[in-house]
């Protein structure tokens, strides 16, 4: 009788590992089937273009989307948890407002101070969102969108229409985002560094685990005595400092800033973290994936330029793009889920 | 007994909302003489007739738990068609049918994707919120259309006669009326409501949830389509980037109107009261010459605090209550 049972629940273990297993496959799967379409994109507009093919074009790709990979590694972090944070164009507009000034202002500023004080701006905006969200209880995606508006708001009553530009700042805060370090910009290093150090601490700190399981099940979590309010408040606070770290950059990019900066980049960022295959849900999803998401959409949007297709299409592209992202998505769950159903039948 | 406490407290929402709308004039009535004349209110209200329009759906998507944010380009893709039909020699009343068509489609994909792939409608919306403003500005680039006939102009801009009441204001009254009779008079406004309470039990009630949400997003289209309309008469030009980041205005209406973001809950009578107090607000800042942006502080901390407040004054009660029988339970003692 015993023994019987204990092969049942041993067969049920077997069973069980081997669909988590599957699950792992496809998640990689997911991530190797972005990988193979940024490949495919790269080849078919490089036969027809071979300019587009160049290393100096590569580098052009990456700079353009590391600002936005930056941010999206914050976005991942709450979308994981079951949230959204919408203000991050606001606060990215906001730190590269107040940093650019601060050097147009005190040309002297040195280089440290600027970063941390659009460090520490990013940091107070996303604690603001934390305490609302976890100690106001109010949902993610009210809340945001409220700071959205608040955020920009207060940008532009401390702009009050002014603008910084380039001749304004001293080079050394232009360099921060364009000198090259190895042959390529210091830009590209920030977002690769983050991107790896980010998304090994998922992968293997318990606290990166934990915000799988929040994602996956709030209640659950709360149950396993996981402080869900505390992580919350922390991944806020996290997509903040980084959205005003990325304020910096694009200060130091754009060089030319005005109180409109960044507006609009949530909707971009969220993008890239879907197409990247994170669940809007929570619970699944990786950093990697986000970024090979963000890699794809300026991919695209640098081909058509190559292309010679006029730039009215970007936008529709990226949208398309998002939609037949989750579509595909949808079908693997659904195909996966008849596979384990089968599997557990046998 | 519980019953009542939750009508009590779906009631006292609008309340509050009143209380707001109320200081809304007494504040604009002391920054400005000019806040509570009958030409002002006239203008205030053809300002935000577009809002107020995309707002009467989006109520009812919400409360049947999805979301639309494709709500702004739909209008802009409107717009777009209203230009290069009339372009194209068409006739006006064509032209319009032809937008209204094009928004519904718009809709109809919305719904399709969410209902038959059972796609989460936050993504599909905001996929389709990229695509249909691209296909805006693929149809017509950077372009203008701004040579419209002036009776159609004069819709955008004009007062039924002898009065100061602007015609698109009488259009979104006669829909109000419309949208409350079915929402909260009709089988189908507590079916929507069912669906947004609970999915399952509503499919189990016999409720076709697929076929209802299918309809709720097609009537978005539909309705954002009419609003690019309102709004391409009203400025008598049809761009691509009409109304662009209108969705998160429409949001932040029917938010602030009490209407839950998780669906089930809320009521259009609030809606229109907040869209009344936004609308007031921004006007009374706007004749001070605050600018647009610089009001939307307010609006954000509007949207915030109407969630915030009432979950901190639930939380300071029952923290009081808890003291209380603490208390209590220690004399027993």
């Amino acid at each position: 009788m015993t023994t019987t049972s204990e092969h049942v629940q041993e067969a049920d273990t077997l069973s069980r590992r081997s669909g988590n297993r599957l699950v792992a496959l496809v998640s990689r799967v997911r991530e190797l089937g972005l990988l193979v379409v940024l490949l495919l994109i790269v080849a078919v507009v490089g036969v027809q273009v071979p300019e587009f093919l160049t290393l100096s074009n590569m580098v052009q790709i990456l700079l353009s989307i590391s600002i936005l990979a930056i941010v999206a590694i914050g976005e991942t972090l709450v979308i994981l948890t079951r949230n959204v944070d919408l203000s991050v164009g606001s606060i990215v507009g906001f730190a590269a407002f107040v940093a650019a000034n601060l050097f147009k202002q005190n040309p002297g500023t040195s280089l440290l101070l600027g970063i941390l004080v659009g460090c520490a701006l990013g940091l107070v905006l996303g604690v603001i969102n934390g305490l609302i969200v976890t100690w106001g209880r109010v949902p993610a995606i009210v809340a945001t969108l409220g700071t959205l508006y608040a955020y920009r708001g207060l940008e532009f009553l401390y702009a009050g229409g002014n603008q910084v530009s380039a001749s304004d700042v001293p080079d050394s805060f232009l360099s921060l985002a364009t000198a090259p370090f190895l042959g390529i910009p210091l830009l590209i290093w920030f977002a690769a560094v983050l991107a790896l150090v980010f998304g090994y601490w998922l992968r293997a700190s318990r606290t990166g685990r934990q915000l799988y399981a929040i994602g996956s099940n709030p209640d659950a979590a709360r149950l396993a005595g996981i402080r869900s309010g505390l992580l919350v408040f922390g991944v806020f606070a996290i997509s903040g400092l980084l959205s005003g770290f990325a304020g910096v950059l694009w200060g130091a990019r754009f060089a030319t800033v005005d109180a409109t900066a960044a507006s609009g980049l949530e909707l971009q960022v969220i993008a890239a973290v879907v197409v990247g295959g994170v669940n809007i849900f929570g619970g699944s999803g990786e950093i990697l994936g986000a970024m090979l998401g963000a890699l794809v959409l300026g991919t695209i949007d640098n081909s058509l330029s190559f292309l010679r297709v006029s730039q009215f299409w970007l936008q529709a592209i990226d949208g398309a793009a998002i939609l037949i992202a989750v579509t595909l998505d949808a079908f693997i769950k659904r195909w996966v889920q008849r596979l384990l159903i089968t599997r557990r039948q046998r | 007994m519980k019953l009542l406490r939750k009508q009590l407290s779906a009631w006292s929402w609008e309340a509050l909302l009143v209380v707001l709308l109320l200081l809304t004039i007494v504040l604009g009535n002391s920054l400005s003489p000019y806040f509570l004349t009958p030409f002002n209110f006239s203008l205030m209200v053809e300002g935000f007739v577009e809002i107020a329009i995309m707002s009467l759906s989006m109520t009812l998507i919400i409360i049947a738990g999805e979301i639309d944010l494709s709500v702004a380009s739909v209008l802009g893709l409107a717009s777009v068609m209203m230009g290069i039909t009339w372009n194209a020699g068409i006739p006006l009343w064509l032209d319009i049918i032809i937008a209204l068509a094009v928004g519904s489609l718009a809709g109809l994909v919305n719904g399709l994707l969410v209902t038959r792939l059972g796609l989460p409608s936050l993504v599909v919306t905001l996929g389709t919120l990229a695509l249909y403003r691209g296909l805006a500005f693929v149809i017509l680039g950077s372009q203008a259309v701004s040579n419209f006939p002036s009776a159609y102009t004069n819709f955008g801009i004009g007062d039924v006669p002898g009065t100061l009441i602007p015609w698109t204001f009488v259009l979104f009254v006669l829909l109000a009326l419309l949208f409350i009779v079915v929402l909260h008079r009709s089988w189908i406004g507590r079916q929507i409501y069912a669906i947004g309470n609970n999915k399952e039990a509503a499919r189990f009630a016999g409720i076709r949830v697929d076929q209802v949400k299918l309809l709720l997003f097609v009537l978005s289209g539909l309705l954002s389509a009419l609003a690019g309309i309102v709004l391409t008469a009203r400025i008598s030009s049809a761009r691509a980037d009409n109304a662009l980041g209108f969705e998160l205005f429409v949001v932040t209406v029917v938010l602030l109107g009490g209407i839950n973001i998780f669906g089930g809950r809320g009521s259009l009578v609030g809606v229109i009261l907040a869209l009344f107090v936004i609308g007031g607000l921004r006007n009374a800042l706007g004749l001070i010459n605050v600018s647009g942006d610089i009001q939307n502080i307010v609006i954000g901390t509007l949207l915030v605090f109407s969630v915030l407040g009432p979950n901190i004054a639930q939380r300071i009660q029952s923290a009081l209550s808890r003291r209380r029988l603490a208390a209590g339970s220690a004399k027993n003692v």
